[in-house]
């Protein structure tokens, strides 16, 4: 990689960090209604993946998807004009924070069904395996969604069919409140796709470098005929579920043990101790990123409501 | 023309659009190697061979799943489900997806989706798998729904939801693949959305629509022996609902029965009798009467699955109540 690069993905986790950290001031306020559910601590996640991805490479992924849609290039004034409602927001203001999408960017949402979108996923590679492309989809969901049905399902169909998915599983340790011992069989996730024969494995979710470097390697592999794998990335939020959890399932000494491993801080150390940046490059960047949030911010508390004949529009195509 | 039955009708319009567009293709259960459940692919793996023609498991939220997501991708997938009843495993990829997908997401994404399935009771095959729940699909805003009476209207109409943009549930009746009549040849289509009148009348109206208009068709001819000319208008799409030769039906006749066979509650003829009480007040004459399956899950029994599936004696009757 270049330094920019470098630099750049510390942008975007910048980003992500200091957005999120805005709307969850801007829901306190009442300005951002409905659900919240913050991907601060993941963001290297979602950032190494789509780092390693190619143009052609489609992402889709759950509810939580505020981190991706950043990675993948909406700008952080449509994920904001979203989040608040807005005309100017990536959906138009009618999604809202679970359904962010660019489907020019190759991103298909932002899905708020737990695991509904991983039969999506197979159809999107079904696509690409159709007309003999050479691409990828990366699903991604949380350790919730490996005991719904879908899961099962989607994961089965890919390997039956064989077909270009990288099965992404988030694990957080919870879904919701309830950790993964009371709700799954095995706590191993990745032990679930050997029950589909699929090739899988477990990265550090909270060392960007590490998810990037697996990624690019297995989307390689799955782009060149290997069939789906499996990653189980493990991570953890820092925030609660939503905007709404009083987070009595887990003690605050966990919260400060993960914390402490905090991959953008991760990030930031491994860039200075291999000498790529300096700190006051690093330091520029943070506020070159808190300032493209504030903008954001002021873009859209300015942006227009959605005018109200949109409440009729994209029902149908064809009307 | 050539004088076919309902299947051949259905196989030929998937089989023309699978000829005429090569981004058209069907899966679902035994759609391939066995020829469908019902026959309708029969020949159809053979031909277009296994990348068009894609054998699933038996994983209904798969199917339509990746159905969507093959279609958000420019794919024009037919997904067959075996029958309605399994629909209900795949509820929420037709609820939460596939009619909300173009909305949620402010019109980025288009799926152009067909759902073939079938339904209908009255041949035995208990609770389960006999019901014609056509009225919960047509609820959802963002789902088109169309179940064709004749084999023309099957042939026309789903040649049009093969091409059409949005997601529709082609919804078929599982006793009307024998039925044969007049089918043009080659590229016959039918517009989404229209409603018909299958015969003309001047005393009463008769909606209905799939299986129930061949039953209120014979209703019809035996009502002419006594006199009573009644007209027929055939729905044909459910959502969107026309009701325009309904209410120009109903403004001639000032009378209505609306005839389904699923369940009366919250169902196709309580939405057509509201709509006719909206739309023609002031020209009502009587109070729309509905003929409709009883509130019962279908029994096995034969002569009890029949007492509970609406006949021609039944919309006879019905019509003499509203003259």
């Amino acid at each position: 990689m270049e330094k920019t690069e470098y630099l750049d993905l510390y942008h975007q986790m910048v980003v992500i960090r200091r957005l999120e950290e805005s709307a969850a001031e801007l829901y306190q306020s009442g300005k951002i209604g409905g659900f919240l559910h913050l991907y601060v601590g993941q963001e290297a996640v979602s950032t190494g993946l789509i780092a390693a991805r190619r143009p052609e490479d489609r992402v889709i992924t759950a509810y939580r998807d505020h981190g991706v849609a950043i990675n993948v290039g909406i700008s952080a004034n449509q994920v904001m004009a979203e989040l608040l409602g807005k005309a100017t927001g990536i959906s138009k203001g009618k999604g809202g924070s679970m359904h962010m999408a660019d489907v020019t960017k190759n991103f298909w949402g932002g899905h708020a069904i737990v695991g509904a979108h991983l039969p999506l996923a197979a159809g999107l590679a079904l696509g690409d395996a159709y007309r003999d492309q050479k691409a990828v989809t990366i699903c991604m969901f949380g350790d919730g969604a490996t005991n719904i049905g879908f899961f099962h399902e989607a994961l089965n169909l890919s390997k039956v069919w064989n077909l270009p998915v990288v099965w992404v599983c988030e694990n957080n340790r919870y879904g919701m409140g309830t950790t993964i011992e009371r709700a799954s069989a095995v706590s191993e996730i990745r032990h679930k796709a050997d029950g589909y024969g699929m090739k899988n494995q477990v990265v550090d979710g909270m060392d960007l470098l590490a998810v990037r470097e697996t990624a690019l390697q297995v989307f390689d592999e799955v782009r060149n005929g290997s069939g789906p794998q499996f990653l189980e990335i493990e991570t953890y939020r820092f925030r609660g579920h939503s905007m709404g959890d009083p987070e009595r399932y887990r003690q605050q000494e966990e919260v400060k043990n993960w914390q402490e491993n905090d991959p953008i801080g991760i990030y930031h150390q491994h860039l200075i101790k291999d000498g790529i940046a300096t700190e006051e490059e690093l330091q520029q960047v943070v506020k070159d990123a808190e300032a493209v949030v504030k903008a954001s911010v002021a873009f859209a508390e300015s942006s227009p409501e959605p005018a109200p004949e949109e409440l009729f529009t994209d029902i149908y195509v064809e009307e | 023309m050539a004088r076919i039955t309902m299947r051949e009708a259905i196989s030929q319009a998937v089989w023309e659009e699978m000829e005429r567009d090569p981004d058209v293709f069907i899966m679902g259960q035994e759609v391939g190697v066995w020829g469908g459940t019902y026959a309708v692919t029969k020949g159809f793996y053979d031909h277009f061979g296994p990348r068009r023609v894609r054998d699933t498991p038996i994983a209904e939220s798969a199917i339509v799943g990746a159905a969507i997501g093959s279609a958000l991708t420019g794919l024009r997938p037919v997904a067959e489900l075996m029958t309605i009843n399994f629909a209900f495993v795949a509820m929420d990829h037709i609820v939460n997806e596939a009619a909300k997908l173009h909305y949620m997401f402010g019109g980025q994404m288009v799926l152009p989706l067909v759902i073939r399935t079938v339904g209908g009771g009255g041949r035995q095959l208990g609770a389960t798998h006999s019901q014609t729940p056509d009225a919960i699909f047509a609820h959802f805003p963002g789902l088109k729904v169309v179940s064709p009476g004749t084999p023309a209207d099957a042939k026309g109409l789903l040649k049009a939801a093969i091409r059409s943009q949005d997601p529709v549930m082609f919804i078929e009746h599982a006793t009307l693949y024998q039925m044969r009549g007049e089918v043009p040849e080659g590229d016959y289509v039918v517009p989404i959305g229209k409603s018909v009148v299958q015969r003309p009348g001047r005393d009463v109206t008769i909606v209905t629509y799939s299986k129930m208009l061949e039953v209120s068709l014979k209703a019809a001819d035996k009502l002419s022996q006594e006199g009573i000319e009644a007209e027929i208008v055939d729905l044909r799409t459910l959502r969107p609902l026309d009701m325009e030769p309904v209410i120009e039906s109903f403004k001639k006749t000032n009378r209505a029965v609306v005839v389904e066979e699923g369940w009366p509650s919250y169902g196709v003829g309580a939405e057509i009798s509201s709509r006719i009480y909206e739309q023609a007040f002031d020209y009502v004459d009587a109070p729309v009467k509905r003929v409709a399956q009883m509130e019962v899950p279908l029994p096995y029994n034969r002569t009890l699955e029949q007492m509970a599936i609406p006949n021609a004696d039944d919309i006879i009757a019905a019509v003499k109540e509203v003259l």
